[in-house]
């Protein structure tokens, strides 16, 4: 079974099925990319470039903009992703950010 | 071909699934003492409820109203100190009109604590014995109210128990049971495919409002219904968390929009406007998951799915809670809360068919009186705050 699972055909996003480490293959239409850290069961990796301002795609459906330019294999979680609704507030310790 | 069990006949017409004699706190200053009550009662089916607030609220009213003539409730003792401003008489004469056995004792008039304690636990103990023999009566699933709620999420809610409880209530509505889905500052993101599965336009726009109201609710209050443990589960924004949640409310046409205690008149899928009325007033809509399941048992129902990430340990006063696991991590960590592992499916070990025919099993087996893992270990969880409401819109149900 592999690693990370995409979930509409129009996703940026793919979401690790387990503590996928860093340097693992993830693939799409965009070329086969590796991680650049670790990543938590359940969070979410850029298949494509995403530049700054572009929405992040998941289940189809927009879940934020990107604050910054993504890399493909890059950890897209809430330090470069920003809701179009209400702010996320989190402990940054505990947010399951590896690569920061 | 559906299941049929042995339910509780109330003399109100509605049948339920457990048999509860309900201690009810009407303030704060009263609660210690109908907790003494019901600890007297460890083995039996006495379960705490209350209102904490001091000054009148005609939510909080209505809740009690409907928590105490809820069919899973079968007597009822309140508890008031005596100078607080809860509608005591008014909701006694409710439960009273509904053919339950209702006492009231007042601490200011009754001697104090000890001699409360010592008076509610006698007349706890002769409620028992009146409804030992509730007329038993058949019942199905056609007969239920279901609620949903999630909890404690993660990335894994929305892939794995979200959608196994969304098609869940698929066959339960598809079989003439009501079920509700709620919180509405969880849905912010998912109006627009929401609105499109309303049985009416006019319910649709109805559908965009309520998020609407939601969404500037939460902006007021400068938090979105988001815990800092929702971003160590891998989820980003409050949208990311929305879509993941909307899924357990299934591929169903949207029937109807109820209020906290407003009870569906008819099967099908209700969503629960959970977020108040009018100017932002007390603060957070639902401070806590047990805000939302207490609402859910006012409204009816009889059981509550809770599907969690990151690990809840909940259950709650009257209505029992199924516990569904998304994450197998958390699943393999509190395996003795947890009733079902919706994380096998994140591991390719179960479809999510297999896992949403596990919740309907489930589902059927508790009604007919096995405990939940929750039950069993004796949580009781309730909560109440102050809210305030204006009635559903004309759109809102379906015509019986």
């Amino acid at each position: 079974m592999s690693a990370f699972l995409k979930l509409h055909r129009d996703d940026n996003v793919q979401v690790a099925l387990r503590l996928v480490p860093r340097g693992a293959r993830i693939t799409s239409e965009s070329g086969t990319f590796e991680t650049q850290s670790d990543v938590a069961m359940a969070h979410k990796v850029a298949d494509r470039p995403i530049a700054k301002g572009d929405l992040v795609i998941k289940y189809g459906m927009p879940i934020g903009t990107a604050s910054e330019d993504i890399a493909p294999g890059a950890h897209v979680h809430v330090h470069n992703i920003v809701s179009r609704y209400t702010a996320t507030h989190y402990r940054k310790e505990e947010a399951g950010l590896t690569d920061v | 071909m559906s299941e049929v069990w042995q339910g509780f006949l109330r003399s109100d017409g509605r049948k339920g699934i457990r048999n509860t004699v309900a201690v009810a706190y009407l303030v704060e200053c009263a609660h210690f003492v109908a907790d003494e009550i019901v600890r007297n009662f460890r083995d039996a089916e006495v379960h705490l409820i209350g209102f904490p607030g001091c000054f009148p609220n005609d939510y909080a009213q209505k809740m009690m109203e409907r928590l105490g003539t809820h069919p899973n409730v079968g007597a009822v003792l309140l508890v008031s100190l005596g100078c607080e401003s809860f509608n005591r008489s008014k909701l006694a004469s409710v439960i009273a009109a509904s053919g339950r056995p209702v006492e009231t004792l007042v601490i200011q008039k009754t001697g104090g604590s000890a001699a409360t304690i010592d008076k509610g636990t006698a007349l706890v103990r002769d409620m028992l014995d009146r409804i030992a023999d509730v007329p038993r009566v058949d019942m199905g699933v056609s007969d239920l109210v279901v609620g949903t709620v999630c909890g404690g999420s993660d990335g894994t809610s929305g892939l794995s128990g979200n959608p196994a409880a969304g098609r869940t209530f698929d066959r339960l509505v598809a079989e003439g049971a009501a079920c509700i889905f709620e919180e509405t500052g969880e849905l912010i993101g998912c109006e627009h495919i929401m609105a499109e599965r309303a049985v009416t336009p006019e319910l649709g726009a109805e559908l965009k409002a309520c998020v609407d109201k939601a969404a500037r609710y939460y902006s007021v209050l400068g938090y979105g219904s988001f815990a800092a443990g929702n971003a160590t589960g891998g989820l980003s924004t409050i949208e990311e968390k929305s879509l993941g949640a909307y899924v357990k409310s299934g591929d169903a046409p949207i029937s109807g929009i109820i209020k906290p205690g407003d009870v569906p008149p008819k099967g099908g899928l209700y969503l629960m406007d959970v977020v108040p009325d009018g100017e932002v007033r007390f603060g957070f809509p639902n401070i806590s998951d047990n805000a939302e399941i207490v609402e859910m048992i006012a409204s009816g129902a009889h059981m509550t799915l809770f599907i969690t990430g990151r690990g809840s340990v909940v259950g709650s006063a009257i209505s029992p809670v199924i516990k569904i696991c998304a994450n197998p991590d958390t699943y393999r960590a509190l395996a003795g809360d947890m009733d079902i592992n919706a994380g096998a499916i994140i591991e390719g070990k179960q479809s999510l068919d297999d896992v949403a025919g596990e919740i309907y099993t489930r589902i059927c087996a508790t009604a007919a009186g096995t405990a939940t893992a929750s039950e069993a270990l004796g949580h009781q969880e309730f909560i109440l705050t102050y809210k305030s409401f204006d009635p559903i819109g004309p759109a809102c149900l379906p015509t019986v």
